[in-house]
């Protein structure tokens, strides 16, 4: 099947049902996007489908076929995946950084949808992006940093 | 020598008194921090700090740095980084020493090697600690040899050049040589003994201390470039997830694999080996799938009819093991600690409290679940893993695969979450199993969040008694404290039914309270699940019930928590550990480590004055207070909640005081405090992994409740206290923010409510009686 992968088209042998997750990790080698609950729980597989947040560990490949994948490694070609990880980096958001892939996805579709979220905004958006290092203070002083940085360069 | 805990692989029949007959009778074995592993002593004389674990330091600069033709300065980084800080902390003090500009440092992470590098355990919050000084020396030396080397080359006593920012001069004609210029001279120069270095003073430090380093790996992170145990990815890679025993010593009596054997993708369906007797860090009896992608292999694994043997352990159920407990702390124990005359002092008491408290089994739950990746081509193994024990890695895949230790190379990747499970390597040996089974083509297997949850290493469980006895004045005349947990000893020593030092030593024994008359007993209490070390161990239970208890004790004397605190610490003084019966003290010297009453008191001092302790709260508000030793270093919160009318708790502001000796790199050590902040809140409100028929009932995030972006705090303040010099001996960092964390919630809870919460996790107790 073909599959649109950061703006490139990306041919690969799966079935249907085998979650969009595993085809990116394992059959395509692309490894940024990460496992961590296999029940859409904890936002660490999160891709952009169509600009919409989606938890790729339960989303069937054959769903997300023919429509436009962003993942992390893609996100920085859109102004606010490229704000937002320029933020994470001079706050120093990551410890382990594991979920951080995660979090950008789902602070990027944030950011698509309102370019400035309040505190309610962020909670609702990222709440299912679970961080054990509990980095969570710095994750919301990136995304106002990220949606500040965004407004004046518009 | 073997650097595992061999000593421990004693039969499984031998008690815990033979244990630690054993242990005594092998005069200068020191049973080194939380790691359990033993260092043999040349001598009687004991060996502190770095010294007393297995293979000690290692400062030679040739071992730990290179400088290219290209002027790039390459750091090696022995300890894994698990979001502690580790890869920019370490290369920063050597980076420092060697007067390196930082934008031209790269830093490389070293294969599992302690002969090479020292020892390579990162657990026990003693990475900075113990290396701190060799890292430097390393730097030190190399910046010697290149102004050694610059001397040469220009003919001019050493004394008239000076190494600064990756370039030496000679002050007196202004030459300047690079770095890159000189490494191929200096290189072949003698290493200067640790007697002849010079090390920079506080002054000169460009980076230590200072906190403006941006982490080495962010990039990499945000990019989803960043390189985690669970990524390495080979075209013709399989990939495996095992069923596993759900019971502790359980075994596989018969299997069914035609289905899962059909299913699209599937390789391979093969049978793990049979556990031993000791759980040590042994895969788990079961049934492995491997396929064509880990989808796959998930999917078929549910195709499997596997019926188990459960063992031993088939009737662990949590509540039952609980009441086992309550009835083992009603009653008197092992006297591990005894001053005055406790009994008596109960009946001259004006009045007297006591408590029991309850803290459950808690899971890891690293957002990185287990995982790991092998192959072997000609003999050789090669294995990229998560693992905080790259050594023990080694060593047990070795052994597990037949092969000598030499054949094995572990890649240390980056952990996705650590906190003490990565530091059990069974997950690596898993991976180099599947592979052998696979005749050497690389394997990746990876645990499910339900393999993590249902096989953790688990934080043990515990009920802790205590009982105070209070004068007219309310101050405490007696104490008396129960703590009953499974030790984490019994992976390596299953029939180890008390607390080893290492447990004991952790804010119970050596709680540093002015009090006259007091006795500490550990009763018995056997293991039926696998526990490990999770970050900050046994603090957790120990000062949950003493920070908890201490605050019932300022309420029932009608006086304030702080001033009640502050009493009971005492006076400024430096305790010898020893004069506890604490003879571990994290395994640091007594002298260069007394527990020092006056830090204690500073931080409980200034986080109550930096949180406006006493100020007015709206209704449903409140401030709670807890301070914990540990780890060497000092720590005091305050946790303010709101709380509404159904109870349900938000917690909008923390503060934290935190002492632990010189700073290298500040800004990592708050994000480790906002960090165990928030872990502290988890494992408060949520962490509960419970037992039936010796299966844990939890199967992912929605039953294994971790504090999500909603439920955060919105401030977190840290407050470091900065230390006079940096003669004075580091502190962990990693650990320590985590203990005072839940006790200061359900301290702010009472002050709120006036419920008390004795059991954790907190949940809907908070709830009001309507």
């Amino acid at each position: 099947m073909e599959l649109q992968i950061n703006d490139k088209t990306i041919t690969v042998a799966a079935e249907p049902e085998l979650p969009l997750l595993w085809v990116l990790r394992d059959l395509l080698g692309m490894t940024g996007t990460k496992f961590g609950c296999g029940v859409a729980l904890c936002g660490a597989c999160t891709v952009l489908v169509d600009g919409q947040a989606l938890r790729s560990c339960v989303l069937p490949v054959g769903q997300a076929a023919g429509k436009k994948i962003t993942t992390i490694e893609g996100i920085g070609a859109t102004p606010q995946g490229a704000a937002l990880q320029g933020a994470w980096q001079q706050i120093n958001v990551p410890q382990c950084g594991y979920c951080q892939a995660g979090q950008i996805m789902s602070a990027a579709a944030l950011l698509q949808t309102k370019p400035n979220p309040s505190d309610a905004d962020i909670d609702a958006a990222m709440s299912g992006n679970i961080c054990r290092c509990g980095t969570y203070l710095r994750i919301r002083t990136a995304i106002k940093q990220a949606a500040n940085h965004e407004g004046q360069t518009k | 020598m073997s650097a595992v805990a061999d000593e421990f692989t004693a039969p499984s029949t031998l008690s815990r008194r033979e244990f630690l007959q054993r242990l005594q009778a092998m005069g200068g074995l020191l049973l080194v921090a939380d790691g359990l592993r033993i260092v043999k002593a040349a001598d009687a004389a004991p060996k502190y700090g770095a010294d007393g674990m297995p293979h000690g330091t290692v400062d030679n600069p040739l071992v730990f740095l290179t400088i290219g033709d290209d002027g790039w300065v390459t750091i090696v980084v022995h300890r894994s980084e698990m979001g502690q800080g580790v890869r920019t902390g370490m290369p920063l003090i050597v980076a420092d020493e060697l007067e390196a500009d930082w934008t031209r440092v790269r830093v490389q992470q070293a294969p599992a090697d302690e002969e090479k590098y020292g020892n390579q355990d990162t657990d026990g919050s003693r990475s900075t600690r113990h290396f701190l000084d060799p890292m430097r020396r390393c730097g030190a030396a190399a910046r010697m040899m290149l102004e050694q080397a610059a001397a040469q080359s220009w003919n001019v006593p050493v004394t008239e050049v000076h190494a600064a920012n990756h370039e030496v001069l000679h002050q007196k004609t202004g030459r300047k040589l690079s770095y890159a210029m000189l490494a191929k001279r200096a290189a072949k120069l003698p290493v200067p003994g640790a007697n002849a270095l010079r090390l920079k003073t506080a002054e000169e430090f460009r980076y230590v201390g200072k906190g403006g380093v941006p982490l080495v790996d962010g990039h990499d992170i945000v990019t989803g470039q960043a390189q985690y145990g669970i990524d390495p990815w080979f075209k013709d890679m399989s990939f495996a997830v095992i069923a596993r025993s759900p019971v502790l010593g359980g075994t596989v009596k018969q299997f069914d694999a035609n289905a899962a054997a059909a299913a699209p993708g599937v390789q391979k369906v093969l049978q793990m080996p049979a556990p031993v007797a000791k759980a040590t860090f042994h895969p788990l009896a079961g049934v492995a799938v491997i396929a064509n992608s880990t989808g796959a292999a998930i999917a078929a694994r549910k195709l499997l009819k596997i019926e188990w043997d459960d063992g031993a352990n088939g009737s662990y159920d949590s509540d039952a093991y609980h009441a086992s407990l309550q009835e083992s702390a009603r009653k008197p124990g092992k006297v591990v600690r005894e001053s005055g005359n406790v009994d008596s002092a109960f009946q001259s008491a004006a009045k007297s409290v006591e408590a029991e408290y309850y803290i459950p089994h808690i899971a890891h739950a690293t957002m990185e679940p287990p995982c790991g990746v092998a192959r072997i081509i000609g003999g050789k193994v090669e294995v990229w893993a998560p693992t905080q024990a790259p050594q023990v890695t080694r060593e047990d895949v070795a052994k597990h695969l037949g092969t000598p230790a030499e054949n094995v190379t572990i890649h240390v990747t980056l952990l996705g979450g650590g906190f003490g499970r990565k530091s059990k390597p069974d997950f690596a040996i898993e991976a180099a199993l599947l592979s052998q089974a696979m005749d050497g083509r690389p394997v990746k297997v990876t645990w499910t969040r339900e393999d993590d949850l249902h096989h953790d290493f688990l934080h043990t469980v515990s009920v802790e008694y205590l009982k105070a006895g209070l004068g007219a004045d309310g101050k405490v005349g007696a104490w008396l404290h129960r703590s009953v947990a499974p030790s984490l000893a019994t992976i390596f020593a299953p029939n180890t039914d008390h607390e080893v030092g290492a447990e004991l030593g952790m804010g119970f024994i050596n709680m540093p309270y002015d009090i006259p008359n007091l006795r500490l007993e550990n009763p018995a209490a056997a293991a039926h699940c696998r526990i490990g070390w999770f970050r900050s161990v046994s603090n957790i239970p120990h000062a949950f019930a003493v920070q908890s208890f201490v605050s019932e004790l300022a309420a029932s004397a009608g006086k304030d928590h702080r001033d009640y605190l502050l009493e009971l610490i005492g006076p400024a003084r430096k305790i010898d550990p020893n004069s506890m019966q604490d003879h571990w003290n994290h395994g640091e010297s007594p002298q260069r480590y007394p527990v020092d009453t006056g830090r204690l008191r500073h931080v409980v001092e200034t986080v109550t004055q930096e949180a406006g302790w006493g100020k007015p709260l709206a209704r449903g508000r409140g401030l709670g207070l807890a301070a914990h030793y540990s780890f060497l270093s000092y720590t005091a919160a305050v946790v303010e909640v709101d709380i509404d009318e159904q109870g349900r708790i938000v917690v909008p502001r923390v503060d934290v005081a935190f002492d632990c000796g010189p700073q290298v790199n500040p800004e990592r050590i708050r994000s480790q405090l906002e960090g165990a902040v928030i872990m502290g809140l988890s494992l408060a409100m949520f962490g509960e992994i419970t037992f039936k028929k010796g299966r844990s009932q939890q199967d992912n995030f929605h039953q294994y409740r971790v504090t999500r972006m909603n439920e955060a705090p919105a401030d977190i303040r840290v407050h470091l206290i900065p230390a006079p010099d940096w003669t004075v001996p580091l502190g962990g960092v990693g650990e320590p923010g985590v203990p005072p964390i839940a006790p200061a919630l359900c301290n702010a809870v009472y002050a709120a409510t006036g419920k008390r919460i004795r059991r954790l996790p907190i949940k809907d107790q908070a709830r009001r009686a309507t």
